[in-house]
């Protein structure tokens, strides 16, 4: 089985000054999810095609004939993110054209839920391109329904405050590593040097490389856009969304060993969507959370600590 | 090279002769041995392409339009069932202009299960902007998915070339093979005008405002327009390289009749007997085959059929709530006219059921017996 070393970051590593994110796009401000782009697209460079279903990057990336991004863009069906990426992928092989990049850029929806399908075919598969999934926890571009990547008791618009979300976030890494593709990773804007890393080592991968980008949304969480990072970084601060890769399934990884912890309170107290939670119910979801991070500290095993240097 | 062939196998012949690069299909019945063919000569090495063995015919077509919009030439094959599943992509891939080229065998929609030959499948299509042609034997589904390459590519539209379930798909003819080489004059390879292209980025498919939206709808209305001539001249063009041409719409035999009957895919080969027969006898009765549905070539149509005092339309299909499919689109062809034929509408042979010379023969008395139909559609062999 192939391993893969990490990029090495210099002392003085600065990211890529070129900007393929270009000013004048439609995202909300301390929309985590174009901040992601900007940083994935720094990392991958101009020869890369970038495939975008249905979601709020649909908006974000601009209107006819306008394009806010300064590479090749296919806007797409929402479910077929996956799908439609392989017969890009197809293509450029027979024409000779493997030195592109090709990156699937889905919401939560379209990757966990309505998408779900085509993304497993083509990582059964292995079909050779990037699929990231940036995580904002609902259904955005329609105005804020759970997803089953919403967390359990958050509110969205179809999951209201008296009855807020009663099932667990589906384990989208789980399921992406039992296929046993040679990347999985997870990410977030509050990490940029680590989402960059992650992005430059999936680059040099072949095959299905999949990165799951936590993205804090300002009008759907009801926070402020000046806490996106902030929040970004309590997610990690907090064990809610641990910083980690995945090489073919089998060998786990903590990329980012927090400089400190601190407790899901932190997290959720900045959220209008949890502001209904009572004591019990936080005390719960810190007990969740524990479990998970006690589990992925197991799966990790050896490489617990083996955090990267740009944490 | 002559061979003795099923439909089925001319369509993956016609596809590997058209040098696709990219084919992403998914099985079902009776499609599946086209793309079991097709597997075989990609693992041979015979046909040099990329074949993705999706996990459902919405990604099958899904992955066309991907390939096709990064440049290469692709194909898909379904029936039934997987072009419903596909439909969301199936307007995408009209909407997006491009020219994937599919081969559908027609097979009845469930419940219950039916894998037999109806139309019903490939006309709840038709309003998705991809051009169709209906094929009658298995020469002309090979000879037909290489014209419809030529097609596809000069007006950037997707298009599906249909044969009959079973009478076709599995039932071996005799097929004349063309030479690789006389294929590659006719059809050079793919050069699309736009495509993903890191040297050249563009974006595609972005939300249109409806400032704008209307103007590329009408494009797509144009390029059909624009397909009717682009069909006609592709086949009279195969005809001189190949000795072999269908024409857009096919009048059997040419000279004027009193009764026109009106058929698509291989009903009308029965139907030729039949007429042959009925001549033979001294009536005047002739067929009207109709190949191109869409774009539907209203002025050959018209041409056809003006001059005829009855028009008896054959339909292997029913739009609920409304009648026999091509009946209604030659009456709403025939307004126009001065001189309007009486027009009786057949169903007959859905899911399968033969329609035998028998068959032909009840319409055509039906037809000749009456001044007007009695009921809006008429369902011959219908048990009571
Ligand atoms: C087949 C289909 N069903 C529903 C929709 C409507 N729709 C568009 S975007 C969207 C939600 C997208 O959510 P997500 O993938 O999480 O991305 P986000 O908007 O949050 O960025 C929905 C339901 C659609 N475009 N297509
Ligand atoms: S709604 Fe959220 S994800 Fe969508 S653009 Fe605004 S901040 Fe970004």
């Amino acid at each position: 089985m192939e391993t893969y070393p990490r990029p090495r970051l210099e002392p003085n590593y600065r990211l890529p000054e070129e900007e393929l994110l270009k000013p004048g796009h439609m995202a909300c401000p301390g929309c985590g999810a174009s901040l992601a782009m900007r940083l994935a697209l720094k990392a991958l460079g101009k020869n890369t095609i970038v495939v975008i279903p249905a979601c709020c990057w649909s908006i974000i990336a601009g209107p006819f004939p306008y394009s806010s991004l300064d590479v090749p863009l296919y806007h797409t069906a929402f479910e077929t993110a996956g799908s439609l990426s392989s017969g890009i992928a197809a293509a450029l092989k027979v024409l000779g054209r493997e030195d592109v990049t090709v990156m699937a850029w889905a919401g939560d929806g379209g990757t966990f839920d309505i998408g779900l399908q085509a993304l497993s075919g083509a990582a059964e598969r292995n079909d050779n391109f990037i699929y990231v999934c940036y995580d904002n926890e609902a259904y955005m571009n329609t105005g804020i329904q759970r997803s089953s990547a919403t967390p359990w008791l958050a509110w969205t618009t179809t999951t209201p405050a008296d009855k807020p979300k009663e099932e667990p976030k589906k384990d989208i890494i789980a399921i992406m590593a039992a296929h046993r593709i040679p990347y999985v990773a997870t990410a977030t804007v509050g990490y940029p040097d680590d989402l960059e890393m992650k992005f430059r080592k999936a680059k040099a991968i072949k095959g299905t490389r999949f990165i799951h980008i936590f993205s804090p949304c300002p009008p759907g969480w009801r926070t402020e856009s000046k806490d996106s990072i902030k929040l970004a970084r309590l997610a990690v601060q907090s064990k809610v969304f641990p910083l980690l890769e995945v090489e073919h399934g089998e060998r786990w990884r903590i990329t980012v060993w927090p400089e400190k912890f601190v407790p899901v309170r932190e997290y959720l107290k900045l959220q209008g969507r949890f502001r209904h939670l009572t004591d019990e119910q936080i005390e719960i979801i810190q007990r969740n959370v524990d479990q998970a991070w006690e589990k992925l500290l197991k799966l990790a095993g050896e490489n617990v600590r083996e955090s990267s240097p740009c944490a | 090279m002559k061979k003795v062939i099923t439909g089925n196998r001319a369509v993956a012949y016609g596809a590997k002769l058209s040098r696709v690069q990219v084919i992403a299909a998914y099985p079902i019945t009776p499609q599946t041995t086209i793309i079991e063919y097709l597997a075989d000569l990609c693992a041979s090495g015979e046909l040099k392409a990329e074949f993705i063995k999706v996990e459902s015919e919405h990604s099958a077509l899904a992955a066309c339009v991907g390939a096709s919009v990064t440049g290469a030439r692709t194909f898909t094959a379904t029936s039934g069932q997987g072009l419903l599943l596909m439909h969301e992509i199936i307007h995408w891939a009209a909407g997006a202009r491009l020219p994937v080229v599919m081969a559908v065998v027609n097979r009845a929609i469930a419940p219950g299960w039916n894998i037999w030959t109806e139309q019903n499948d490939t006309l709840s299509q038709r309003d998705t902007g991809w051009m169709q042609f209906y094929t009658e034997s298995n020469q002309e589904v090979l000879d037909t998915v290489i014209q419809a390459y030529k097609v596809a590519e000069r007006v950037s539209l997707p298009a599906m070339v249909i044969l009959d379930a079973f009478v076709l798909s599995h039932t071996s003819e005799i097929v004349d093979i063309p030479p690789q080489e006389m294929v590659d004059e006719y059809l050079p390879p793919y050069q699309p005008q736009y495509k993903l292209d890191v040297d050249d980025p563009k974006a595609f498919g972005g939300l249109v405002y409806p400032a704008d939206w209307t103007e590329l709808r009408y494009k797509i209305q144009q390029a059909h327009q624009q397909a009717i001539e682009v069909a006609r001249e592709a086949d009279r063009e195969y005809g001189e390289l190949f000795g072999r041409s269908y024409g857009l719409v096919e009048k059997y035999p040419q000279d004027e009749a009193e009764v026109i009957l009106v058929t698509s895919g291989t009903v009308t080969s029965t139907a030729r007997d039949v007429i042959d027969h009925w001549r033979a006898r001294g009536q005047k009765v002739s067929l009207l085959k109709v190949r191109l549905f869409r774009p539907f070539p209203v002025e050959d149509l018209r041409r056809a059929l003006e001059g005829a005092e009855k028009v008896a339309v054959i339909d292997r299909n029913f739009s609920f709530g409304h009648g026999g499919i091509f009946a209604q689109e030659i009456k709403s062809a025939l307004y126009m006219n001065s001189h309007r034929p009486t027009l009786f509408s057949f169903i007959a042979g859905l899911g399968g059921r033969d329609i035998t010379p028998a068959t032909v023969e009840k319409v055509l008395n039906y037809t000749v017996s009456r001044d007007r139909p009695e009921e809006e559609a008429i369902w011959i062999d219908l048990k009571k």
